[in-house]
């Protein structure tokens, strides 16, 4: 079956200028197929620098990735029929992490609602578009006569944000990817836009991909989980099983970290402290050979040569506390664990088998 | 009670705009114990983060301190002169604010930021005592010497806002008030900067007052937990008791929208939106999206009172067996 969207051995590296010899590996051969059907909500959790946004961002083709390819039912994005790209805007849609930001201040929020009935020919006439956006807003919980004819300002963050949410309701695509979309709306909101989302998955069948920098809402709202750290993929899998019981020493220091809101529940042990240092989460650096070609240009040739790979080792080696000579110098693949479940970490090499970058999808739609 | 540190009474800070006053602090009352770690939470414009920078004096208008007190150690914080309270900020009162890591002066080596805090603030040292001290705050904080000779953006952030906690503590202040100190940080660097703040207080026996909106970093934190609503303490009550046993109505749909870890779907966003502060509801500014609410409720302002030894609740709930106190201190006021 031809997923729905699928990035595959996508690697994705920021470079400088003619001359500059260093570049940014942002994404680093990420393969990972999403299915239309059955609609699943899947979490990508990483902090920052871990190349989660720059995911989402492949995804939607807003960038093109340096090696690998993003493909829309089988085709590349890049090269898309006019008829296809049209028909990719209506099927994937996005919710951003700032609901300040999408708004034009001078419309009012009627005007983001209006704009893809009229681009999509979703309603017939005046009166099925009102009937149409009344259904919408509703869907996400806001009264339509506290909402329309408003300007951005004159709303909370909370209500813009549910806004972008019924405007994904409207459009009815068969995949929203949402990049943080209530990290910037106050708790006792976010509960409510996150079970609005969780609806859109359930009641009209839209896969959902969850990008976030939060492990509990993560666990609260998705089915798998894939855990990135530093462009790569950490650990994958049923997000039940991730989050009880992580095995990547990357996601166990990341689950121990998370401050439960009990106060019996002390932040984990000690030995996390010392593991965690103050290492940087940064995205990984690499100088690739100078010359007169765009340091993009080289890494590409550079990442083909070596299989893909332009890093050595394990990208967390440095801040794991069961880090192995083979570590320094091996990229660990993604073994798999338990039936639905992925770790990139050398500790599992005698456990599972090794799986290529492309089996991902496979495993976490068992 | 006589031995807080740090005693608010019936502060108000009103922003004042075109379309009127903004109450965004109207009528907060707290003290700090000494060596206590209280923390100070509540939404976005609930009121927080401004009842901290009145602490410091640091509201610029249009904001404006419109009355109330501040008693640090028997000195009243809001009559004194401005030059006075300059000597006492870092010395006595100390803050670590909200992206505190960006207020670091890029061209300037991080042992400089520090000496110039210590100087500014009248310390007199010699150059080398000063030196020494520097790189025994660095110590305190858990970062190498060698990052007293580097500019800030050759820092992470988790290793900058530690930097400014250095800064904060460098005068041994009595209180530290901290405001989001880690909302820019990874989880795994917050735990690092709040365990680091944590043992820094406990070195110094200062009092700390933790403002945020984190429950999660509440809960693992603070040992008294002040819930604000529409620039109002709504519930004051130990950390324990907060979240075992909330008695406001907000605080209980608070605790109740708290995403688990450890079990799926058990928990759910509070109806309604925030109030306005410039149109703040009549009675009490939650009773719009209270389920509890009585008539009463939009008629009357519920006082913050003591409901059970110390938990202070501000909610006509919890009147009935002192509605003859609450009574006699009504007409008392008129």
């Amino acid at each position: 079956m031809t997923a729905l969207l699928e990035a595959r051995d996508v690697s994705k590296v920021f470079g400088g200028g003619l001359f500059d010899k260093r570049v940014t590996l942002a994404l680093d051969d990420f393969s990972f197929a999403i299915d239309s059907a059955p609609p699943r909500v899947t979490a990508i959790v990483g902090e920052s620098g871990s190349g989660k946004t720059t995911l989402a961002r492949l995804l939607l083709g807003l960038i093109t990735p340096t090696s690998g390819q993003v493909l829309y039912d089988g085709s590349d994005l890049r090269s898309l029929t006019r008829a296809d790209k049209r028909r990719f805007l209506r099927d994937v849609q996005m919710i951003f992490q700032d609901p300040y930001e999408v708004y034009n201040p001078f419309y009012r929020v009627d005007h983001v609602l209006e704009t893809p009935i009229r681009e999509f020919k979703l309603a017939s006439s005046r009166q099925a578009a009102r009937a149409l956006i009344h259904e919408s807003l509703q869907a996400v919980g806001l009264r339509h006569e506290e909402t329309l004819g408003r300007y951005p300002h004159q709303l909370s963050g909370g209500q813009r944000q549910r806004i972008m949410v019924a405007r994904a309701v409207l459009v009815r695509p068969r995949l929203i990817i949402a990049d943080e979309p209530v990290s910037m709306v106050d708790a006792s909101l976010r509960a409510t836009i996150l079970e609005s989302l969780r609806q859109l998955n359930r009641e009209y069948g839209m896969s959902i991909v969850y990008i976030t920098h939060d492990l509990t809402t993560a666990f609260q709202i998705s089915d798998a989980i894939i855990v990135l750290y530093r462009g790569g993929v950490a650990e994958a899998g049923d997000v039940d099983l991730v989050v009880s019981q992580p095995r990547h020493p990357y996601t166990q220091l990341l689950i121990r970290s998370v401050p439960r809101p009990d106060p019996d529940r002390a932040w984990g042990s000690a030995a996390v402290r010392e593991a965690a240092a103050d290492e940087p989460n940064e995205p990984i650096h690499i100088e690739v050979g100078g010359g007169l070609l765009p340091a993009e240009v080289t890494a590409r040739v550079a990442a083909q040569a070596h299989g893909g790979h332009l890093v050595r080792g394990c990208s967390f080696a440095d801040r794991c506390p069961f880090v192995m000579p083979a570590c320094r110098t091996d990229v660990p693949p993604l073994f798999q664990l338990d039936g639905a479940r992925v770790a990139a970490c050398l500790l599992y090499s005698a456990e599972g088998a090794a799986l290529r970058s492309q089996q991902l999808s496979e495993v976490m739609s068992a | 009670m006589a031995s807080e540190l740090l005693r608010v009474d019936d502060l108000r800070v009103w922003y004042h705009t075109r379309r009127g006053a903004v109450k965004a602090v109207d009528g907060v009352t707290f003290g700090l114990l000494p060596a206590e770690r209280f923390g100070l939470v509540g939404e976005s414009g609930s009121g927080k983060s401004t009842v901290a920078l009145a602490l410091m004096r640091l509201i610029r208008p249009p904001g404006n301190i419109e009355g109330g007190s501040v008693q640090l150690d028997g000195v009243s914080l809001l009559e004194l002169p401005e030059e006075q309270m300059r000597s006492l900020r870092l010395a006595s009162i100390a803050l670590v604010a909200q992206g505190a890591m960006n207020s670091l002066n890029p061209v300037v080596r991080v042992r400089q930021q520090i000496l110039d805090a210590m100087r500014d603030h009248g310390m007199k040292l010699s150059k080398q005592a000063a030196r020494a001290h520097v790189l025994s705050l660095l110590e305190q904080v858990g970062l190498h010497s060698d990052v007293a000779d580097r500019f800030p953006h050759e820092l992470s952030g988790g290793m900058k806002q530690r930097v400014c906690i250095a800064i904060a503590i460098c005068l041994r202040p009595k209180v530290i008030l901290a405001d989001e100190p880690t909302s820019a940080l990874d989880v795994v660097v917050q735990r690092q900067v709040m365990d680091t703040l944590l043992r820094v207080q406990e070195q110094l026996g200062a009092s700390l007052l933790l403002v945020g909106h984190d429950m999660g970093l509440m809960a693992q934190f603070a040992s008294r937990l002040g819930v604000m609503y529409a620039g109002r303490l709504v519930e004051v009550s130990p950390v324990r008791e907060l979240f075992a046993a909330p008695r406001h109505p907000y605080a209980k749909l608070l605790i109740a929208s708290l995403p688990s870890l450890e079990e799926k779907g058990a928990f759910r966003g509070i109806p309604g939106l925030p109030p306005s502060l410039l149109e703040r509801p009549s009675g009490c500014a939650f009773h719009p999206r209270c389920p509890f609410a009585m008539p009463r409720c939009a008629l009357d302002d519920p006082r913050l009172q003591e409901v059970s030894p110390n938990t202070w609740v501000a909610c006509h709930l919890y009147d009935r067996d002192q509605q003859q106190v609450a009574g006699t201190a009504r007409v008392a006021q008129a």
